[in-house]
């Protein structure tokens, strides 16, 4: 492969294996079949909910510190948080950021991302140089309760002109999701999720700039292969493939891998 | 006015009732693909795609959605032989007009590669002919069936004939269960998913048929897919296939020879169906028979 790919959105597959570094393991030999270099590992769905707890919060980062402590070269790790529990998320932000080896944040779909309550947990992430990739779609079968809109991260970032904000699945309806985001510079569109359907990514370049575009996989509910065509077969420089594959993640990353002494 | 009629045609009423005398006999006969303008001698290698698309989507202008450029890029990208529908056949009701211009383009832009699968609605009247001309006016080796967007349901049984009659006259129909995630479908546009449930029963009804499903697997999936696989002749594409170790958990499920290279060009990236079968651990046999072996076995059309 030509380029160097980093992944912005993974997850761990039980059926690749019984524990949680196995299961990496195993994707770690897809990623070598398609020359993925690194790749970026949170929790999703876990013990049958999105809303969890304080105590799952602990228990589901504890299974993505376990999973990424042998791989730590390749694979990097996002901390799982709930805005319900906002002392709780800025405790596990201290404890797998500030003191551990995580370097972003994950919202799902435990709290619109509108509300107040994420404002203390943006600020956190800010303060340590961790980006934040908050699950969106729009779905016109209707969203889940609590899932977020790319509208409503739009509204977060005028909050947090100083935050890192990726748009993860820019929407799944990335016609108007990309539209939602656009006037806001500090959000970057996740690519990922949604069929690998002929002009997104095209029109994200055209949209954001390919500065602003972040290949993703969604390994876990997709595969690697439909979301990585989507920008391998895309009519756009070979320049704005590399920005999108690897070299934007990179950069958004320097700064708190920098600061965790991490040599890339 | 284009002269619709082939030269050597014989009457539609015999024609008629010759292809659905020959349904119930036509799974013992073994019939085959029609030997008509399309047809010579098998060649191997390359891929061939099941599952590619003239004409425009209706909601959004793509890369490749003009014939030329979309039969350069397949060759481009190694395949030497393409099963195209059209566009058009989602929302015109002129199904025949559609037939026609997609018959004329195959010819006139594919230069051998795009091999022209027409369509026939049978919720309109007198499809009986549109299905009369596919086979005799423009000697398509097959159709693919918009359930969805055609307005019926598999138990419907104007769906049971058609594809006695397909099955009788040696087409191979292929079935679009979707063509969208219905979650990002417009608003003004929103097509119910087809519910596949009843159609291994109208397989097992069907001696003979050939049966392609395409876009089927988001929504046919584990023992509903295996059952359905099963009933008959039944073969599925990978275009809608998005999961960890697709390919390879989907041989596994299915019998052998059932699983076809279909992109869903233009509308998916062609790159993604490719990458699919990068992705998976396969061996060399397998790779070849979803690339090439198992479509061209099942219609033995080639340069």
């Amino acid at each position: 492969m030509k380029y160097e790919i980093w992944d912005d959105h993974t997850h761990l597959v039980e059926k690749l294996g019984p524990t949680p570094e196995a299961q990496l393991g195993e994707m770690l030999k897809f990623d070598d079949r398609l020359g993925i270099s690194r790749a970026i590992l949170f929790i999703g769905h876990f013990e049958g909910t999105y809303n969890l707890s304080p105590e799952q919060l602990r228990r589901a980062n504890d299974v993505i510190l376990r999973a990424i402590k042998p791989y730590r070269d390749r694979v990097f790790a996002y901390v799982y948080l709930n805005p319900k529990h906002t002392q709780a998320s800025l405790d596990e932000m201290d404890r797998c950021i500030r003191d551990g080896p995580m370097v972003g944040v994950k919202l799902l779909v435990a709290e619109y991302c509108n509300k107040p309550t994420l404002d203390p947990i943006i600020d956190r992430a800010t303060e340590l140089k961790a980006p934040v990739l908050q699950h969106t779609w729009l779905k016109i079968t209707g969203n889940l309760p609590d899932e977020s809109t790319p509208m409503q991260l739009a509204e977060l970032a005028a909050r947090h002109p100083k935050a890192t904000l990726i748009c993860a699945h820019s929407g799944g309806d990335w016609e108007v999701g990309l539209r939602a985001i656009r006037p806001y510079p500090n959000i970057y569109a996740d690519l990922c999720g949604g069929d690998p359907t002929a002009g997104y990514v095209e029109m994200a370049v055209r949209e954001l700039g390919a500065e602003r575009c972040l290949y993703g996989s969604d390994f876990g509910s997709r595969g690697i292969a439909s979301q990585l065509g989507k920008v391998l077969g895309a009519d756009i420089p070979e320049s704005a493939k590399r920005l999108i594959l690897g070299e934007n993640l990179k950069r958004l990353l320097k700064p708190i891998l920098d600061a965790k002494g991490v040599k890339l | 006015m284009r002269n619709e009629r082939s030269p050597v045609t014989i009457d539609r009423r015999e024609f008629l009732k010759t292809a659905l005398a020959a349904t119930a006999a036509a799974g013992a006969a073994g019939v085959g693909a029609p030997r008509g303008a399309f047809a010579s001698e098998p060649r191997s290698g390359g891929l061939i795609d099941i599952n590619v698309n003239l004409g425009r989507w209706p909601l959004r202008r793509v890369r490749f959605d003009n014939t030329a450029g979309l039969a350069a890029m397949l060759r481009r990208q190694g395949v030497r032989r393409a099963w195209a529908a059209s566009f058009d056949f989602l929302l015109h009701k002129d199904i025949a007009g559609t037939n026609a211009r997609l018959t004329e383009e195959c010819r006139r832009e594919g230069g051998g590669l795009l091999l022209p699968f027409g369509s026939v609605n049978p919720m309109l009247p007198d499809w009986e002919e549109e299905f009369r001309r596919c086979v005799e006016v423009h000697r398509m080796p097959g159709l693919r069936l918009y359930p969805n967007y055609h307005g019926y349901k598999l138990d419907n049984p104007d769906f049971a004939k058609l594809l006695g009659m397909a099955a009788a006259k040696g087409l191979l129909v292929e079935l679009a269960l979707i063509m969208e995630d219905d979650r990002m479908m417009h608003p003004l546009l929103r097509v119910p998913v087809t519910d596949p449930a009843p159609l291994a029963g109208v397989v097992r009804q069907t001696p003979g048929l050939r049966l392609v499903i395409v876009n089927g697997l988001r929504t046919l999936r584990d023992k509903a897919l295996v059952d359905v696989v099963n009933s008959g002749n039944v073969s599925v594409d990978i275009a809608m296939l998005d999961a960890v170790n697709g390919v390879t958990d989907l041989l596994a499920q299915l019998p052998a020879g059932r699983v076809l290279f279909g992109s869903y060009a233009p509308l998916f990236y062609f790159e993604a169906a490719t990458l699919k079968v990068q992705e998976c651990p396969l061996t060399e046999a397998q790779v070849r028979a979803i690339r090439y072996e198992s479509a061209q076995r099942l219609l033995p059309v080639s340069t």
